[in-house]
């Protein structure tokens, strides 16, 4: 049983910094805007929140900073794909590359570390908190031991992120945003006709897409671990924008691929080593490979072909 | 599918292909200097240092050159895919898997004659880089899945893969560091130094190799595909409009199949340059993110061979540039070269608009 509820434990702890970057994604694809820049955006909070949690000793005032850096890299990212008409997929990849190097100099420059962040105590991190009852239904045979180790324990952003989830799936299904939001990603040109700005409404989606990457971020480093480290998202992104395919840019079975994804990765530490079927331990190297392969497996066979939003991709262009 | 460049309405060559490009490059060099202040250092003088590092000695051009050969391949690599409407970003993993296949073969080679060596290693580069770009392809042409997020998936699986047959399988027991034996002399291409020297040129060491001339020649066919056969006719098609494309009669599927093959073929003679030519044994990320400068260098040169080998040679001069500014000003470190990457492919790619409305306009003599 400790074996399960551990690898459940662990399953949550990864899979809520996917989610909340698949949510992201969920905003800006669903009103027609690929993001490929997910990856980059989270490790540019990453570092963001990392970095002044180090200075000032205060987590909330990084993840602070992390919002607004994901929500300006967000912009960018409009101003590339709304405003100016350009590639989407390759504003994306830029701000990947750019996050990617920008992060490592800066850290380098600021910490002298080698390109980390000083490790992260006390209030400059988000650290577990047990929920009420815990301890007191702790003993409690399943219910009171699944409360104790699963749900409760876990730091307050990965709260956030379970209420934000049905949240999302209210705005985005049940308010007026949400609907020109599906519209626009579906058929700008009806909801031009309407009289609704589709810019606006892409700035808007790119806004919450932003603000959510942030939050990924800023778990990463100040709360799944101790400091940022050079290119820590390690394909965090790729794999969020993948669930989020799987999920075919809904967000519950987002979710399930998010958990899926993130089981793997938790099973993937107790395998190593591992004696399977006899033929002696599997290399580490393709356990450690088993998120991807994952990924590439679910995107070609069982999601069949992923019908995207409509527009995905295209720059919304009134008139020739 | 993507759509990259739009034909240039009227705008003179000199500016499509040489002011606009110089402007984007201004826009991301003025930025990264802003970087530069941002930690503290001088960037006019980091200029100066970049400059002097990257052309101010002959050492330093064979250097320059070295790195522009690399990213000679990959652009191409990445250009092709861009011409069938794809984004290879997974040119690094293609290029990666090359290197195993080229260590094999030279690993397994060594004593026979160079004559027999060299294609084998072509050969070796071609086939195994191309394999790896051949599933993604096949996997977008046939069942929807995207080529961007794949090719980044096969991107950390080559490095969980060759890591694991650099650990358990070729492992040089006498090195730390999970790295192949030497290759036996014979199987080395030879450098630019020595193939100088059998004309009675004499040049200073560099890594320097032969593959620089192979790049050229790789370009040169890259062009005769691309805009003189009916392939590259198909390849365009595709890339501009998979509906019409199909309607005429061409198959989309197979033709973006081609498309990434020959895209990971491309990325695969990084190997020659880097595995054959300078290390001699495989070693561990030899690429280096070679693959995604090679995104940087197709867009900025515009898909073009001659665009693409300036650019590399832009690049290149960069990357040696970079590596002696990390050594005289510790906190730029090389990264700041990836800054830069990052940069042009923001303007060069994404913000194209950005400075080719208002001088389109300046140029229609319209005005606004």
């Amino acid at each position: 049983m400790d074996v399960v509820f551990s690898l459940l434990d662990s399953t949550i702890r990864v899979a809520t910094p996917l989610l909340l970057a698949a949510l992201a994604g969920l905003f800006s694809e669903r009103s027609g805007v690929i993001d490929i820049g997910l990856e980059g955006k989270m490790l540019a909070a990453a570092f963001a929140a990392a970095a002044v949690a180090a200075i000032t000793g205060s987590a909330p005032l990084g993840l602070l900073v992390a919002l607004g850096v994901g929500f300006l890299l967000s912009m960018m990212h409009g101003v590339a794909s709304v405003t100016y008409n350009g590639n989407q997929t390759v504003s994306g990849m830029a701000i990947n590359i750019a996050a990617s190097g920008l992060t490592a100099i800066l850290a380098n420059a600021w910490f002298q570390q080698g390109g980390r962040t000083p490790f992260l105590e006390g209030d400059a991190r988000f650290t577990p908190i047990t929920l009420p009852l815990a301890e007191t239904v702790k003993d409690v045979p399943l219910i009171g031991e699944f409360y104790y180790e699963i749900v409760s324990g876990h730091n307050v952003l990965v709260y956030v992120t379970a209420i934000l989830l049905p949240v999302v799936v209210w705005v985005v299904y049940r308010t007026r945003f949400g609907l020109r939001l599906r519209a626009v990603g579906e058929n700008p040109h009806a909801v031009d006709t309407a009289g609704i700005s589709v810019a606006k409404l892409r700035y808007q989606a790119l806004a919450i897409n932003g603000l959510l990457c942030g939050l990924a971020g800023s778990y990463l480093s100040t709360a799944q671990n101790n400091s940022f480290l050079q290119d820590m998202t390690a394909g965090k992104g790729f794999l969020a924008l993948a669930a989020l395919v799987f999920g075919k840019w809904r967000p519950y079975p987002t979710l399930v691929a998010c958990l899926l994804f993130a089981f793997t990765d938790a099973a993937q530490v107790r395998l190593q080593g591992v004696n399977i079927f006899g033929i002696g331990p599997i290399p580490v190297q393709f356990i450690q490979a088993l998120p991807y392969i994952l990924t590439v497996l679910l995107l070609a066979g069982f999601v069949g072909r992923a019908v995207a939003p409509k527009a995905i991709g295209i720059p919304y262009v009134k008139s020739r | 599918m993507m759509r990259l460049f739009k034909k240039a309405d009227g705008l003179p060559a000199w500016v499509d292909l040489g002011l606009i490009p110089a402007l984007n490059l201004l826009a991301a060099l003025i930025i990264s200097s802003l970087v530069i202040a941002l930690i503290g250092e001088d960037p006019i003088e980091a200029m100066g240092i970049l400059v002097n590092g990257a052309i101010g000695y002959p050492e330093a051009i064979g250097y320059t050159l070295y790195y522009t050969t690399n990213f000679i391949f990959t652009g191409l690599a990445v250009a092709i895919a861009f011409h069938a409407g794809l984004f290879n970003i997974g040119a690094e993993g293609q290029a990666y898997f090359a290197g195993l296949g080229v260590a094999l073969a030279c690993l397994a080679m060594g004593g026979m004659p160079f004559f027999i060596v060299l294609p084998v290693a072509l050969l070796a580069a071609v086939v195994f880089g191309g394999a790896w770009a051949f599933l993604p392809g096949y996997l977008q042409a046939k069942r929807g899945s995207h080529v961007v997020v794949t090719t980044i998936m096969f991107n950390f699986i080559a490095g969980a893969l060759i890591q694991w047959v650099l650990v358990d399988l070729i492992r040089n027991p006498g090195q730390q560091a999970p790295e192949s034996r030497t290759f036996d002399e014979g199987t080395w291409l030879p450098t630019m130094q020595k193939a100088a020297s059998w004309f009675g040129i004499e040049m200073v060491r560099s890594p320097l190799n032969t593959s620089f001339i192979l790049a050229l020649i790789v370009a040169g066919l890259f062009y005769l595909f691309v805009w003189r056969t009916r392939w590259g006719y198909e390849l365009r098609t595709v890339g501009l409009n998979q509906h019409a494309a199909s309607y005429a009669g061409i198959r989309v599927d197979r033709t973006i199949i081609i498309a990434m093959v020959l895209s990971g073929a491309l990325a695969g003679f990084v190997a020659i340059n880097d595995v054959m030519g300078v290390q001699h044994r495989l070693l561990v990320n030899f690429t280096g993110g070679v693959g995604f400068v090679g995104i940087a260098v197709a867009l900025m040169g515009r898909n073009h061979p001659v665009g693409i080998f300036l650019a590399a040679l832009l690049f290149g001069a960069l990357y040696q540039g970079g590596t002696d500014l990390s050594f005289e000003k510790p906190n730029i470190t090389r990264e700041m070269v990836v800054v830069i990457q990052g940069l042009i492919i923001l303007f060069c790619g994404a913000l194209e608009n950005l400075f080719r409305r208002p001088i389109e306009r300046l140029f229609s003599g319209k005005g606004s």
